[in-house]
């Protein structure tokens, strides 16, 4: 086996791809691959300000490498989710990294942070999957942190099985209103809302994961203890034994979505969001899903204290 | 040769000289989810290891929700 593009002997082989490649010319199409992705769904353009969602994994930080070394300026956020050693972990990754580059770095922490709750107490007080919970936590100080810091963009490092993963899950369930939101670009629908964009859509997160080993980042290689036995390791897992039989299976699954389907469910989308009546956030109810969570929790806290008084 | 695995921390020895493509499938790992490591070096399935090889096996899967 020979590089596709050189000839010398690869590092790496793609086989959804039927294309191996050394190190020099995997850095090459890697950074052309996004590149690509950015371009065709006109993502953003060197003049946005963007901010970019950093977890300490290898897709948040290999998107911040490629985003600035394609000659974009993006400025990192760090949410603390407050999960013991795994934060901990994370925090300082995304830090060195960012120390290391000169690079603009926000961090929250959730459990000093508005309410001051940590996604281990909302899991525990609510009884959600704590993902579900992370999620929409993440979500809302996503969309202040870019509104407050006046950025135009908000970038996120889900990649091709993220994307797959979460469109088997939408299928098999039939989340229409899932479906008509799954694009790599949504538009700011309201004032306090950014544009959100994924621009490692059509990589996988093995090629992310070759990416960042190539260029020495540090990532962080431990799971989220949370996500152990979460729905969408089960349908990665499904969607990586078809894989392993029919290779390409997961980029065509999404691209065929996105080119034939997602513009017929993008019609259903339901009107623009309107404000969240304790937050002032956009919300689809009278109040926003993570105003709903807080309250959740607020109402079991109180449950629990009148039980035990 | 001795291969670690991560993130689970777990380190085996299996006997050489097999390629990768097959270790990978003696240890129930599917293609394209993990990365094989030989000092800084990636390698891909077909090259061959050797008793004496020390390989990290780096699993690419993450996700929660």
């Amino acid at each position: 086996m020979r590089c596709t593009r050189c000839r010398a002997r690869p590092e790496v082989y793609l086989r959804a791809h039927n294309a191996a490649f050394c190190r020099a010319c995997y850095l090459v199409y890697f950074r052309r691959q996004v590149e690509r992705a950015i371009a065709a769904d006109a993502m953003f353009t060197p003049e946005d300000r963007i901010l970019i969602a950093v977890s300490g994994g290898k897709d948040s930080l290999a998107l911040w490498d490629v985003l600035l070394d394609l000659g974009f300026r993006a400025t990192g956020l760090y949410l603390d989710l407050g999960i013991g050693d795994y934060s901990n972990g994370s925090r300082r990754r995304v830090e060195e990294f960012a120390g290391a580059r000169g690079l603009a770095l926000r961090t929250v922490a959730l459990a000093t942070s508005g309410p001051g709750l940590a996604v281990p107490q909302v899991a525990a007080a609510t009884r959600r999957p704590p993902c579900a919970a992370c999620g929409t936590m993440k979500r809302h100080h996503f969309d202040g942190e870019a509104l407050a810091g006046g950025f135009t963009v908000l970038a996120t490092g889900h990649n091709l099985d993220d994307e797959a993963a979460r469109l088997l899950g939408n299928v098999l369930h039939w989340q229409r209103d899932h479906l008509a939101r799954q694009r790599p670009v949504l538009p700011a629908s309201h004032p306090k809302f950014v544009r959100k964009v994924k621009p490692l859509h059509l990589v996988s997160e093995y090629e992310t994961a070759v990416y960042a080993f190539m260029r020495g980042i540090n990532y962080v290689v431990e799971e989220c203890p949370n996500a152990v036995g979460a729905t969408q390791l089960v349908y990665k897992d499904a969607l990586n034994r078809i894989e392993a039989e029919s290779p390409g299976t997961k980029l065509r699954f999404v691209k065929e979505f996105l080119r034939t389907t997602q513009p017929i469910f993008a019609q259903t989308e339901h009107d623009p969001p309107g404000d969240c009546l304790r937050c002032g956030m956009p919300a689809y109810g009278s109040v926003c899903g993570f105003c709903r969570l807080v309250a959740e929790v607020e109402r079991r806290r109180d449950h629990t204290a009148t039980a035990s008084a | 040769m001795r291969v670690h695995l991560r993130p689970q921390h777990r380190t085996v020895e299996v006997e050489g000289p097999r390629t990768v493509g097959r270790l990978l499938d003696e240890l129930g790992i599917l293609p394209g989810t993990a990365m094989v490591i030989r000092g800084d070096l990636l390698l891909t399935d077909r090259e061959t290891l050797q008793d004496g090889d020390e390989v990290e096996i780096r699993a690419v899967i993450s996700g929660g929700r």
